[in-house]
């Protein structure tokens, strides 16, 4: 294993990160905190408790992944395709890496820095609402586990686009409103019964779910399932990259 | 001499149906320098990509210091540096941690002292913090090298290495590339500027249309394809070549004041002497005369024109 090049390529796209704050960070907290003071102070002390507990405390796990599977994904995308746009990519080709160091130097990165954003995110929840944290293992667990799934998602897009354009196409027009209607803001109880159903086939609903359970022991869904299809997500996104690397897709002519 | 480099029967066909290379076979010895020239297109980047592991062969096989670069891949990346034809950086990264981020490639610690010293072979010292965005386009193409360089490769390929540069900067780079191969390391470069070529290559190898025409010692080179002119500045013009003269290889300027002889050193009548003899004795004499070679471009360019 040639850590070097895993920690080269890990403290080059941090140093990014650290070069780009304000998109990375200050951006979607801020964009978070707008969201607090709509939906929990203003529309949200108009809205009942949901499952018992105070709307805008109920919102913030769904806030946290919205912002944490928004990142996670232009990190990872933006940090592979960069290389590819800008033609450095040869270096990192023709360097003795292997794809699954470069995978865990990338999608590392990215994950790390989505972490250390929902982390901000709920301590600026904080500020506006109580938080509750029953299992908080299994929050991290839920936390690292999906951003971990998303930055892989996000280097795959970052392999796939062949523009700047299509790096905005999934996050923007997919992973947003499945975001939305994935209960960040809602129960998907609370829906109407073909709804309900039809909502069960949008994988943000168990990451939603499980994560909001970690934070009051309530779920849309059994939160062994939730566990069970953040694996099987991540599973898919670890098999496309593996299938990337074996065949040079959009990587090697 | 031992070989570093070892080509066999490789092929590319890209998915376009577009055939890069066909049947590439090519050794290169360890410690020369070996230049590889040949008109656009016609499959040097290729080749380079494909030892490099940029890009994927159609079939055959390449070991680079005897690891093959499929199934040993790591160690054979390790002995490699490659500098690219483009200009491909990180405008927004400094020099220092650009440099550093390379070495991490292969593998290695950052090493102060090491980057300091091939920093300050290509006067890139004082621009260690500047962003590569800051940098002239030839500091960039030095920069390019310095990355290949940094984790002591044993082959190094440089792509058209002073494309766009200016004379002070390419003379640099030559001289670079000589401290290099006394160091040991095997310079394989591709260019467009034939007196590069001239000027540094042991071996050069010519490439058209994906098949290798031939590789030949410089020197061989120059002396098996290379023609040689004597020009004779004659006192009176001649209005035409004499008889007496028709069984040598001459040329009349149009004037009829400049007499050429052209002949090459496998010519067994290659000696001027008795040209000039023969000359004398047609009663024709001369102020002035010189002699030139055909220069490696010359024969580049008849070898390439000579085949499809």
């Amino acid at each position: 294993m040639n850590l070097e090049a895993i920690g080269a390529i890990y403290k080059y796209e941090m140093a990014r990160a650290r070069r780009t704050v304000t998109q990375t960070i200050v951006s979607p907290v801020i964009s978070t905190s707008l969201y607090f003071v709509v939906f929990g102070a203003a529309i949200g002390s108009r809205i009942q408790s949901v499952g018992g507990v105070e709307y805008g405390s109920f919102i913030v796990p769904g806030l946290v992944m919205l912002s944490l599977l928004g990142q996670s994904i232009s990190n990872a995308s933006f940090g592979i395709y960069f290389p590819r746009f800008t033609g450095t990519i040869y270096e990192i080709l023709s360097a003795p890496v292997s794809p699954v160091e470069i995978v865990l130097g990338y999608a590392g990165a990215a994950a790390t820095k989505s972490v250390i954003l929902g982390v901000i995110i709920l301590l600026t929840a904080g500020l506006f609402v109580p938080l509750h944290f029953l299992h908080p293992v299994w929050m991290a667990a839920f936390l690292v586990l999906t951003a971990i799934t998303f930055s892989l998602v996000g280097f795959i897009i970052g392999i796939w686009a062949d523009g700047f354009e299509k790096l905005q196409i999934v996050p923007l027009l997919i992973v947003t409103p499945l975001t939305f209607l994935g209960g960040s803001f809602y129960s998907i109880n609370m829906l109407p019964r073909p709804w309900r159903t039809l909502a069960l086939f949008d994988p943000v609903v168990y990451l939603v779910s499980g994560f909001r359970w970690s934070f009051y022991g309530i779920a849309d869904v059994n939160v062994a399932v939730s566990l069970a299809m953040t694996a099987l997500f991540l599973a898919i996104s670890l098999a496309v990259v593996w299938w990337i690397f074996r065949t040079g897709y959009r990587l090697k002519t | 001499m031992s070989d570093i480099v070892e080509i066999a029967g490789v092929s590319k066909t890209y998915a376009s149906g577009f055939t890069a290379l066909k049947g590439i076979d090519l050794t290169v010895r360890r410690g020369e320098i070996f230049a590889l020239l040949g008109p656009n297109g016609a499959g040097k980047t290729t080749l380079i990509g494909i030892v490099c592991g940029i890009v994927q062969a159609s079939s055959g096989t390449v070991r680079v210091d005897g690891h093959d670069i499929v199934s040993a891949w790591r160690k054979a990346r390790s002995l490699i540096g490659l500098v690219p034809q483009e200009l491909t950086t990180d405008a927004f990264e400094s020099v220092w941690n650009t440099v550093s981020f390379t070495r991490g490639l292969f593998g290695l610690r950052v090493d102060p002292a090491h980057l300091e010293s091939v920093l300050r072979a290509l006067s890139l010292w004082d621009k260690r913090d500047s962003r590569i965005m800051t940098l002239s386009g030839g500091m960039k193409r030095r920069l390019l090298i310095a990355k290949a360089l940094v984790h002591e490769p044993r082959v190094l390929f440089l792509d058209e290495p002073t494309a766009g540069v200016d004379v002070d900067l390419r003379h640099d780079m030559w001289q670079l590339v000589s401290r290099l191969r006394d160091e040991g390391v095997t310079v394989i470069l591709t260019t467009h500027y034939i007196e590069e070529a001239e000027e540094m290559a042991d071996r050069v190898g010519v490439i058209n249309n994906g098949e290798l025409v031939l590789v030949r010692d410089k020197a061989d080179l120059m002396r098996e394809f290379g023609t040689k002119r004597l020009s004779l500045r004659l006192r009176r013009p001649l209005a035409a070549v004499p008889e007496s003269l028709s069984a040598w290889r001459l040329e009349l300027s149009g004037d009829g004041g400049e007499l050429t002889y052209l002949y090459d050193a496998r010519d067994a009548r290659g000696g001027i002497g008795e040209f000039l003899e023969r000359v004398r004795a047609a009663g024709i004499e001369f102020t002035d005369l010189g002699t030139t070679e055909s220069s490696l471009e010359d024969i580049f360019v008849s070898l390439v024109r000579r085949r499809p």
